[in-house]
């Protein structure tokens, strides 16, 4: 089990990581997610022993691993663009640390690996061959090699496209639990922590502001920030988040997270708006109405519904696609 | 944790530091202090003496101009030849590349020799009567430098994106306006890196401008040497170094300035080169030209060397292994050349591993501003011995490691560390880009493997470095082989190596004499030429780049 107490990371005298306390039990897979320089990667690096912890104590199984280096620790880091070594096979570099471990049976293992990753006779090609996709799964697949304690992922898909990394999001959830591997991702796109990850941290500016089980962190953001991070659409306080809430048949609140797809458009809605904008997608139409007394917002509807601007429609709010944040 | 890795970075630096701080430092400085200090106190009224003397005042003007005229026409032939070598696509490139590398590593002497044989009276080019002319040392200086040209700006524009190019042609410019308005600004760092480079070792130039000037023509460099030897006005001579030390120094940093752009961030992308058309015969008749101009000098070399009393024959090759009439030396030429070769190996191996070690210096990554500051004072540290004339260290070695406790004058290996020292940025600058250019997260990722620092360097270093740290070593050794410089000033006389013999033998009376010269050049070149072609074949982008 990985713990972090109190981890501080400066680098050249600024402040990128501070105060972080985190627990990772064995078997779960954490996703720290975050804006880009909100300090993950720093994170991640200090736990792989590349970046020096300037206070607090990072310990696995409760022995403390400062001191101990990177190549000491047992835990692979794989990298958002993969850093194959290209003049090895794919088959070589899968069984890099095999090799270094002169483990027996090498190559029946590597053959395993590279089934795990849906790569069966790719051994032999180089890695300036191979696709995006494909050099990320040979990265994965040599990180899995070492059987590692723990699985660092820095971005894992964030350097392929929407589509492939959605697929490939799937498959690694899959490959990790088949593997029963424990493993700590960072992340900036929440989709992909969703899908991969069990746990969620978000990381704002240094410090962990929200961490749980990813469906309560999910529901309930801790602060409008956390929650515009986690892909809700907008944030609404006062009198606003009041007529939201009580459209939803919901008690009142400060402030009110709301995804895109809350307000659909429904002839008994409880909202009443006028369309100021609306544009089809393959999947629904995406609309901006003005609502009286929220002023402008998102909403959708279903594609045999097609309202022009200055049209009057009305609108229903799905109370599930609502969070209440607390305190703000 | 915390100290370890300014622990580790002192840990490799010391060696280094201290290898350079007794052999380059220390020699340099004792050297200066020859000329502020010529009585034990402070005087530097004796250093403006010196520099009030008519003939420095004319030594010090010729070394500007034909430095300044050597860079212009470098220059000027080695832009088009650059282009041509490294973006057209035509059968035999290759060798004319490598033809074009050889004059670079050629010894200093050899040049000398070899348009002596041109231009003297009974040469294919003796009618012009530019023998002994400030013409033909020039014409010296150009030969050995438009290699440095071609190299290093070839390499840029090798690598020089095409598309901005495509995007100005595509806009209405001309292919002259393309070149002017993005090509040439895009190379500039390229071109004005290559043109200190060269006006540094013009200014500093020794052999060349020795065997062609006599004491008619000297350099800055030459006077030194002749100071020191001929008149042993040691004051006088360190007062040159000083001013020497000094316009270098300022040189090397107004270039670094030059160099440095708004942007230094450059799209690399290697274009496939092009069949010549029909735009590029002016710039390949000027890359016909220029190969004329370097094989001219060598083939008078070498058929000078076969003509023997109105004949031709090997005789001159067959004299090598005697001393040469009237006792001429006192060592055959063989012998020379064994001590050579002996004394190439060992100054090799130490400006590999001194290179080898200050590149992995410079190059790792830097946590700190800190650190980062200390590399790159390293750094410059290192590439003092490119901006120090090899005659200055050579005489600084002379005055300074003669008495105790480093009393080296009689140790054999006194002549390879002045040779390292000298090929040391060489093995530097070739080396580094490399490293360099080498993701710090690879080896991360061996680390996070499990590989530990020495696999890690196994793994991820060794694959990418080994062929650039092969012609690096080629470079060294051919750069030791020819090294005139200091080694004059250090090397004994009963072991002397070919460029010294030769000058030796330039200096004797004597057609058999004159005849084992040319001979004895032709076999250094042979030599030096042989070694470079092999390095080329690496095909390493940064051998004689700086």
């Amino acid at each position: 089990m990985l713990t972090l107490e109190n981890v501080s990371v400066s680098y050249d005298g600024k402040a990128a990581v501070v105060d972080v306390s985190l627990d990772l039990p064995d078997g779960e897979v954490l996703a720290v997610l975050g804006p880009s320089g909100c300090g993950k990667s720093t994170l991640l690096r200090a736990v792989a022993g590349l970046e020096p912890t300037g206070a607090g104590r990072i310990s696995w199984d409760g022995s403390d691993l400062a001191g101990v280096p990177t190549h000491k620790r047992g835990f692979a880091l794989m990298f958002q663009d993969g850093q194959l070594f290209t003049h090895l096979t794919v088959a070589r570099n899968v069984g890099y640390a095999l090799r270094l471990r002169r483990t027996p049976d090498a190559a029946k293992r590597v053959g395993e690996l590279l089934e795990l990753v849906g790569l069966e006779g790719y051994g032999d090609r180089l890695p300036g061959t191979l696709s995006g996709g494909e050099r990320q799964r040979v990265a994965l697949a040599r990180s899995l090699a070492v059987e590692p304690r723990l699985l660092l992922l820095d971005e894992p898909l964030s350097a392929l496209d929407a589509g492939l990394r959605e697929r490939l999001a799937g498959e690694l959830r899959e490959i990790l639990r088949a593997a029963g591997t424990t493993a700590l991702m960072v992340t900036h796109d929440h989709e992909e922590a969703f899908t991969v990850a069990d746990r969620l941290a978000v990381m704002q500016d240094g410090r962990v502001v929200q961490e749980g089980v990813i469906a309560e962190v999910w529901r309930a953001p801790a602060d409008p920030d956390t929650a515009l991070f986690l892909g809700y659409a907008r944030v609404l306080r006062g009198d606003a988040a009041t007529t939201v809430l009580t459209a939803a048949g919901l008690p009142g609140a400060a402030a009110v997270a709301v995804r895109r797809s809350a307000l659909s458009v429904s002839a008994d809605g409880a909202l009443a708006g006028v369309v100021v904008s609306s544009r089809a997608t393959p999947e629904q139409v995406r609309l901006v109405v003005d609502v009286a007394g929220l002023g402008e917002i998102d909403a959708v509807g279903p594609l045999d519904v097609h309202p022009g601007p200055g049209e009057g429609i009305r609108l229903a709010v799905d109370p599930t696609r609502l969070a209440v944040i607390p305190g703000a | 944790m915390r100290w370890s890795r300014p622990l580790t970075l002192a840990g490799l630096a010391v060696v280094p530091v201290l290898v350079l701080g007794l052999f380059f430092v220390l020699p340099v400085s004792g050297m200066l202090a020859r000329g502020l200090w010529p009585h034990g106190s402070f005087e530097p009224g004796g250093v403006l003496e010196v520099l009030g003397r008519p003939r420095v005042h004319r030594v010090v003007w010729f070394t500007l101009w034909s430095a300044s005229a050597g860079t212009l026409v470098s220059v000027l032939l080695g832009l088009p030849a650059a282009y041509a070598l490294h973006r057209l696509d035509f059968r035999g490139r290759g060798a004319v590349r490598a033809a074009l590398l050889v004059p670079f590593v050629l010894p200093t002497v050899v040049v000398g020799v070899a348009f002596r044989e041109l231009l003297g009276e009974g040469g294919p080019l003796g009618f012009l009567g530019l023998d002994g002319s400030p013409v033909a040392i020039v014409a010296g200086l150009v030969f050995f430098n438009v290699s440095v040209v071609i190299r290093a700006v070839g390499a840029a524009w090798e690598s020089l994106d095409p598309r901005p190019g495509e995007a100005a042609a595509a806009l209405g410019a001309r292919p002259v306006q393309v070149l002017r308005t993005v090509t040439l600004p895009a190379l500039r760092p390229a071109i004005v890196s290559a043109a200190s480079v060269v006006f540094l070792f013009c200014a500093t130039a020794f052999g060349v401008v020795l065997t062609l000037g006599g004491l008619k023509y000297s350099s800055v460099e030459t006077e030194i040497y002749l100071l020191t030897t001929n008149l042993l006005d040691l004051p006088a001579a360190a007062a040159l170094s000083i001013l020497q030390l000094v316009a270098v120094v300022s040189l090397l940093v107004v270039a670094g300035r030059l160099r440095a752009v708004p942007d230094p961030s450059v799209a690399r992308a290697v274009a496939r080169p092009r069949r010549p058309a029909r735009g590029d015969r002016l710039v390949l008749a000027t890359t016909a030209l220029l190969l004329v101009l370097v094989a001219a000098p060598i083939a008078t070399l070498v058929t000078g060397s076969l003509q023997v009393e109105g004949g031709w024959g090997l005789a001159n090759y067959r004299a090598l292994a005697t001393n040469g009439t009237h006792q001429a030396l006192l060592v055959p030429v063989t012998e020379a050349l064994v001590t050579s070769l002996r004394t190439a190996v060992d100054a090799t191996w130490m400006s590999l591993s001194m290179g080898l070690l200050v590149a992995v210096l410079v190059t790792r990554r830097s946590r700190t501003r800190t650190e980062r500051r200390v590399r790159g004072a390293l750094d410059g540290f290192f590439m003092l011995p490119l901006g120090v004339s090899a005659v200055t260290l050579g005489f600084g070695f002379l005055i300074t490691l003669n008495h105790p406790p480093i009393d080296l004058r009689d140790s054999p290996l006194l002549v390879p560390i002045a040779q390292a020292l000298v090929a040391l940025p060489l093995v530097v600058r070739t080396i580094v880009p490399v490293l360099a250019g080498i993701d710090d997260r690879q080896r991360q990722a061996a680390a996070s493997l499990g590989a530990g620092p020495l696999r890690a360097l196994w793994t991820v270093d060794l694959p990418v470095v080994w062929k650039p740290l092969l012609a690096a070593s080629g470079f060294a050794f051919a750069a030791s082989l020819g090294e005139f410089g200091a080694t004059s000033f250090l090397v004994r006389d009963e072991h002397p190596t070919v460029p010294v013999v030769i000058f030796r033998l330039l200096g004797h009376p004597g057609a058999m004499n004159y005849g084992m010269a040319l001979a004895a050049s032709v076999v250094l070149a042979a030599t030096t030429a042989a070694v470079m072609f092999a390095v080329e074949r690496l095909r390493v982008p940064s051998v004689g780049a700086f």
